[in-house]
């Protein structure tokens, strides 16, 4: 039970992906137009990224060192295929919004990396826990500049106009400039709230130059998988 | 005798130019331009232009005051940068759009990347282009006499007949400080007397320009066309004034020509086949992100340094 919260925990805070290892950048940018369209794209990947980490975790002893990242791709792009087929079914507008970028989830490095960094050197519960640690992390990250772009770029909260009628969106935080804006303060202002909490004692911080891959790791900090 | 052997540290020859003087001398050389504009279009014009000095000055101030920073107001660089915001907005603007563009100026272009000379662009140029994306119909409202008309530049890329006489003049629309050639070139003439700027920009600038228009316009050798892209928009204001500043232009002296070069092919490509008749800000900002690039390749090699491969 432990090891699960420590997990979610790492994906939502230590290693959010959005704010803190700066993964999956493309969706993040691109998708973010507004709040709907963020929350949607991330809980697509938390699904994806739960379920893989789960299978390659499970098929871990069984793929060859050699062809690790062909087998990954294709766990990863089965899932995407399904979710992809659920989206296009069930949630057409989503569907048609988030376009290319479902089928690109395949190549998302957030999936990749935790699939190399833990899922293939974990067992599965920790495993499925991690990914949808991450995912969840993703979503928040996702969510949070969508709300902010949308608000700020069209007035609006999730689809619902929450600004006075005399406000006049700026229309530049809904194109690519304002994605970076707000990615970058919100980034900003991520890193002051953590500090504040270091202040007072709580351990946010990965380990120096820790990339969460051990693999790729020569230091020993004693508390990375079993690679 | 002993005033021969006085012995002193370096550094031993002193030059009397402070930031402050230097941008005291950029706002004089602005007045006419700003005082032109406020007379061209009226009482809105002079409000433009108050609270956006007034909003660049407050934000550098209170960003410092909070971050326990040396208060920098006192150099007029942000008074500077406030002044030259409004000179690029049209005078209709309401109150709160040269508070925004101030705030952007300020806060994101300039203070964030570590305050006066560490701006990547031009603050003012930043600005303007963070409002003309976000604000375009605003941006774009030249309203004149009561009359809501293109700009020459816009009846130029129509094909439609200008009168040179009157854009260089300033009897025309545009923004606050670009209406008037006579009123920039004179600043430009104060500011190259007092030695804050020399030609090597702005003349490669405006002749590369001129050159790019004059093979790629579509217009030939024709005068009216070519004079009336000169004249037009904020060229002039852009080429004395925003494409010199100090921190966002090369340092080295090659590399400035490489910069106005580039600027005026920038400019060119914008105006030609741009969707929008302008593109000198566009141009300037483009150019100052090239800034490091071309000071890298630039860069006069130390005697005895190095051979002809390294």
């Amino acid at each position: 039970m432990n090891k699960i919260a420590e997990r979610l925990y790492n994906g939502l805070v230590k290693e959010n992906p959005t704010f803190v290892l700066m993964l999956g950048m493309c969706p993040t940018l691109a998708v973010t137009t507004s709040a709907v369209n963020g929350l949607g794209m991330g809980l697509t990947t938390t699904v994806i990224l739960a379920l893989s980490n789960a299978m390659i975790a499970a098929l871990r002893k069984i793929i060859p060192n050699g062809v690790r990242m062909p087998a990954f791709i294709v766990v990863v792009a089965s899932f995407v295929t399904i979710v992809q087929f659920l989206l296009q079914g069930y949630v057409p507008a989503l569907y048609e919004s988030l376009g290319i970028y479902i089928p690109l989830i395949v190549v998302n490095c957030i999936i990749l990396g935790r699939a190399e960094a833990y899922a293939s050197m974990n067992p599965v519960i920790p495993s499925f826990f991690d990914g949808l640690g991450m995912g969840l992390g993703f979503t928040v990250g996702l969510t949070c500049i969508g709300i902010v772009r949308e608000l700020v770029g069209a007035g609006k909260a999730f689809g619902a106009r929450v600004m006075p009628d005399a406000y006049e969106p700026m229309t530049i935080f809904i194109l690519a400039p304002g994605a970076f804006l707000v990615l970058s303060m919100l980034t900003a202002l991520q890193n002051r709230v953590k500090r504040r909490m270091e202040m007072k004692g709580q351990e946010t911080k990965i380990g120096t130059g820790c990339t969460g891959s051990c693999a790729s790791c020569h230091e020993s900090c004693g508390k990375g998988g079993e690679a | 005798m002993s005033g021969l052997l006085n012995v002193s540290s370096n550094p031993h020859i002193r030059s009397h130019d402070t930031t402050s003087r230097i941008m005291l001398l950029v706002v004089l050389a602005l007045l006419p331009a700003s005082v032109f504009g406020v007379y061209h279009f009226g009482i809105n014009a002079l409000v433009t232009i108050l609270v956006s000095v007034t909003s660049c000055v407050l934000t550098e101030y209170v960003y410092e005051k909070l971050m326990h920073r040396n208060i920098t107001v006192g150099d007029f660089s942000a008074a500077v940068t406030g002044l030259l915001l409004a000179l690029n907005l049209p005078a209709t603007v309401p109150w709160w759009i040269p508070v925004i563009g101030g705030v952007f100026a300020i806060l994101v272009v300039k203070q964030l990347f570590g305050g006066i000379g560490q701006n990547f662009m031009n603050p003012a140029l930043g600005a303007r282009c963070f409002l003309l994306i976000s604000f375009a119909g605003r941006m774009t409202d030249f309203t004149y006499d009561g009359i809501s008309g293109a700009t020459p530049l816009t009846a130029l890329k129509m094909g439609e007949p200008v009168n040179l006489m009157d854009m260089f003049l300033g009897n025309k629309t545009g923004s606050i400080g670009e209406v008037s050639v006579l009123a920039v070139l004179i600043g430009a003439v104060i500011l190259l007397l007092a030695g804050v700027i020399d030609l090597r920009i702005p003349g490669t600038y405006l002749l590369s320009f001129l050159f790019f228009i004059l093979v790629f316009g579509g217009h030939g050798a024709d005068p009216e066309y070519l004079l009336g892209q000169l004249f037009g928009g904020g060229l002039m204001l852009g080429a004395f004034f925003m494409a010199t500043d100090y921190v966002t232009t090369p340092i080295t002296k090659h590399g400035q020509l490489v910069y106005g070069c580039i600027l005026g092919i920038l400019t060119g490509i914008f105006r030609v086949y741009g969707n929008s008749a302008a593109g000198v800000s566009y141009a300037i900002i483009f150019g100052n992100l090239l800034v490091p690039l071309i000071e890298k390749m630039t860069l006069p090699r130390a005697f005895g340094k190095g051979g002809k491969k390294a």
